[in-house]
């Protein structure tokens, strides 16, 4: 018949089979009934009571918040920088909205311009602000004939990381980092270095600079500020592919430059300050000081520059003062743009993008993207203004 | 049922069976006439329009992608192929039989690593690990061209993928040419036994000539995978657009497969289309290998397992 190795597991021999046993499944003897019904019973109440457990703390939570009468799902897609922001932001949006779907796909800044235009999408992230001949096109999601608005909502410090025994901390001016990077400083211990930083004994190592060997806004950021600082040396602009004459070694993503820069010795790369770790990082010479990455000091820029020329009052395009002497700003950084409908076809969609973009720019919101991407929060002004752009949507 | 004259009556099962077996086979042709009409299809845009993604012409971009290409392809060839024959003939002829099943399950273990990991160690473990070596080279034999340079400070060259490559190409060749060495007719080895051959004899004089065309197609494989290798190579090297046989250097060419992973999420309009047209020339280069490969295995059917 069967025997039994395990409860509940009956084995029968199978004359078939040459006698090998197969597993079968036969009636539970009275014990094993017995037994099943009490585990059935403990389930039943440990799972009623997660629930209702749950359920407690979603009321406790839902008390502190208003009851929200929103509903719908909206898309959205563009930088990657933004990506984790965005994560952070739709989570949260969602818990205090439960009848709202909002979808992000960081699918990159020019893919996500392009999904706007064709009206794929209904608001967009991307890294750098509109160009004109864009501007000149249709907006499929947008009422005929209207223009999209923009405004900054990430602020992502660039630091210079480096990878040298013993050494935390370096300053260097612009000229200096501009031909580190075109390859035109080779040593570690050149004068260039070596004038600025007394008190730092430099080995004689050569020079490996990493940089990004996939297109990203955050090269063109960093490229952007060397070429407003040191156009003599680096001569070819911002770019976002890395230009072979100027050598270097090339990594993939963010990541891959942090590990590239950790794993060589003489090492330098740019990257998203909140990936540096514990690398070594650089203070940028700004005016008469050095300053190091942080985050007020990243989102003085936005203050220290000014809009781009011949836009609409809701088109808030900065061109960043990279070339800025006032004293504590740190210039290299990353600035991303929410952009969307000033009128939509469709008002269910206007009002949750209005609340989702007042959702981002608000302080508890920029918080939440300072502790998920580590960037700087928008200051009070830039809030005002983005505001009443998103008062003004229909 | 008549038995006059043999009718002969097709069954039901034969019908559908026999029809099944068509559609499949008409299926892989539509799949594959689809995957060229899309890229295609897709890279035309990247030639007509007049705002040119490639500044100086598309030759002059997927110039130094192709040769990146083939020339991590022809390393890991270099590389994998010898060891891949090694480890064959150890398995059919020379192990016992425990450790010919252990090593052929080990072997096989390596084929289901996801290539991502593979890119990950190669970074991280394999490239640190070499660093030594390359400037060992470089400082004995840096008169060769292939050994010249500044030699890369975090080891993330075209030597290193080579080997990566090698080794991901590894299992594969293994386990064909371990099937093909076993197929040698025992015959051919009794008979060169007889004659008083040692057993690297009887390896050279049967099992060798007639596995030469099996050990081809299966190279032709490796290649054929080594060639189309895409995120082990874009996260292991450190690659730009120039043409340069230097191994041990920071200035690679990099391959069309990691150009197209890196270049892509970032891309939009014409250089998308220029990204999928050198898709297409990769697709090119992959079919004329493999058609080679068959041309080169035909001419010596005769001493194919058919027989």
């Amino acid at each position: 018949m069967y025997k039994k190795s395990f409860p509940f597991v009956h084995l029968q021999d199978n004359p078939c089979l040459g006698g090998r046993v197969n597993l079968v499944s036969v009636n539970p003897t009275s014990y094993e009934r017995y037994y099943m019904s009490r585990l059935i019973k403990l389930a039943a109440i440990a799972g009623a009571s997660a629930l209702v457990l749950s359920g407690c703390a979603a009321a406790s939570n839902e008390e502190t918040a208003t009851e929200s009468t929103l509903s719908g799902t909206i898309s959205g897609s563009g930088a990657s920088s933004m990506g984790s922001g965005q994560e952070a932001w739709i989570a949260e949006f969602q818990i205090a909205n439960p009848g709202v779907t909002i979808n992000y796909d960081p699918s990159g800044s020019g893919a996500g311009r392009e999904a706007f235009t064709a009206g794929g999408v209904v608001f967009a992230g991307t890294d750098s602000y509109w160009k004109d001949e864009e501007l000149a096109l249709e907006f499929a999601a947008c009422a005929p004939g209207t223009k999209p608005w923009e405004f900054p909502v990430w602020i992502s410090p660039i630091a210079v990381i480096f990878n040298l025994d013993g050494v935390s901390s370096l300053n260097l001016d612009a000229a200096t980092v501009a031909g580190i990077f075109a390859g035109e400083i080779t040593m570690w211990n050149d004068d260039a270095i070596a004038s600025q930083n007394a008190d730092v004994e430099l080995p004689e190592l050569a020079i490996t600079a990493v940089h990004r060997s996939d297109d990203s806004g955050t090269t063109k950021n960093f490229t952007d500020y060397l070429s407003k600082t040191a156009e003599t040396i680096w001569t070819v602009g911002a770019i976002e592919t890395w230009p072979t004459e100027y050598g270097g070694e090339g990594a993939k993503g963010t990541s891959g430059v942090v590990d590239a820069v950790t794993a060589g010795n003489g090492t330098i790369g740019y990257a998203d300050a909140s990936k540096a770790g514990d690398l070594g990082t650089v203070a940028i010479k700004v005016g008469d000081g050095y300053v190091s990455y942080s985050a007020e000091a990243a989102s003085k820029v936005i203050e220290a520059s000014s809009l781009v020329e011949g836009r609409e009052s809701y088109d808030l395009a900065y061109k960043i003062a990279r070339d800025t002497t006032e004293s504590g700003v740190y210039p290299i950084v990353l600035v991303s743009y929410l952009t969307g409908c000033n009128e939509y076809l469709d008002a269910e969609v206007a009002t949750l993008v209005k609340a989702y973009a007042s959702y981002i720019i608000s302080e508890q919101g920029q918080a939440t993207a300072a502790s998920a991407g580590g960037t700087a929060p928008i200051s009070a002004s830039l809030r005002e203004k983005a505001q009443a752009i998103i008062d003004a949507i229909k | 049922m008549s038995s006059q004259a043999p009718v002969v009556k097709r069954r039901i099962g034969d019908l559908v069976f026999s029809n099944l077996a068509l559609g499949s086979g008409i299926t892989i042709l539509v799949i594959l006439a689809a995957v060229a009409i899309f890229l295609f299809a897709e890279s035309v845009p990247a030639f007509l329009s007049e705002q040119d993604a490639a500044p100086d012409g598309f030759f002059a971009y997927v110039a130094p992608f192709l040769f990146g290409t083939v020339l991590a392809s022809i390393i890991a060839l270099l590389i994998a192929t010898p060891l891949a024959i090694g480890i064959a003939l150890y398995i059919s002829h020379f192990a016992p039989r425990r450790a010919s099943q252990i090593l052929g399950y080990s072997i096989d273990l390596l084929a289901a690593i996801p290539s991502v990991v593979y890119g990950l160690w190669g970074m991280l473990v394999l490239a640190p690990f070499l660093n030594p070596s390359y400037l060992w080279l470089n400082e004995n034999f840096g008169w060769i061209p292939f050994f010249e340079g500044p030699v890369s400070a975090t080891g993330r060259t075209m030597m290193t993928v080579g080997i990566v490559l090698a080794i991901m190409i590894l299992p594969i060749m293994a386990a064909l040419i371990r099937e093909i060495f076993l197929q040698t007719p025992r015959l051919h080895e009794e008979a060169a036994l007889a004659l008083g051959a040692t057993r690297w004899e009887v390896i050279k004089m049967a099992v060798l000539p007639f596995g030469k065309a099996g050990i081809i197609s299966s190279a032709m494989l490796g290649l054929g995978r080594a060639l189309g290798e895409t995120m082990a190579v874009a996260l292991v090297l450190s690659g730009s657009g120039v043409i340069t046989f230097a191994l041990l250097t920071s200035t690679n060419p990099n391959t069309i497969a990691a150009n197209i992973a890196l270049q892509f999420p970032e891309s939009s309009g014409t250089y998308t289309s220029l990204l999928i047209a050198t898709g297409l020339v990769l697709f090119a280069i992959t079919m004329a290998i493999n058609m080679l490969a068959r041309w080169v295995i035909s001419r010596r059917s005769e001493f194919s397992g058919a027989n």
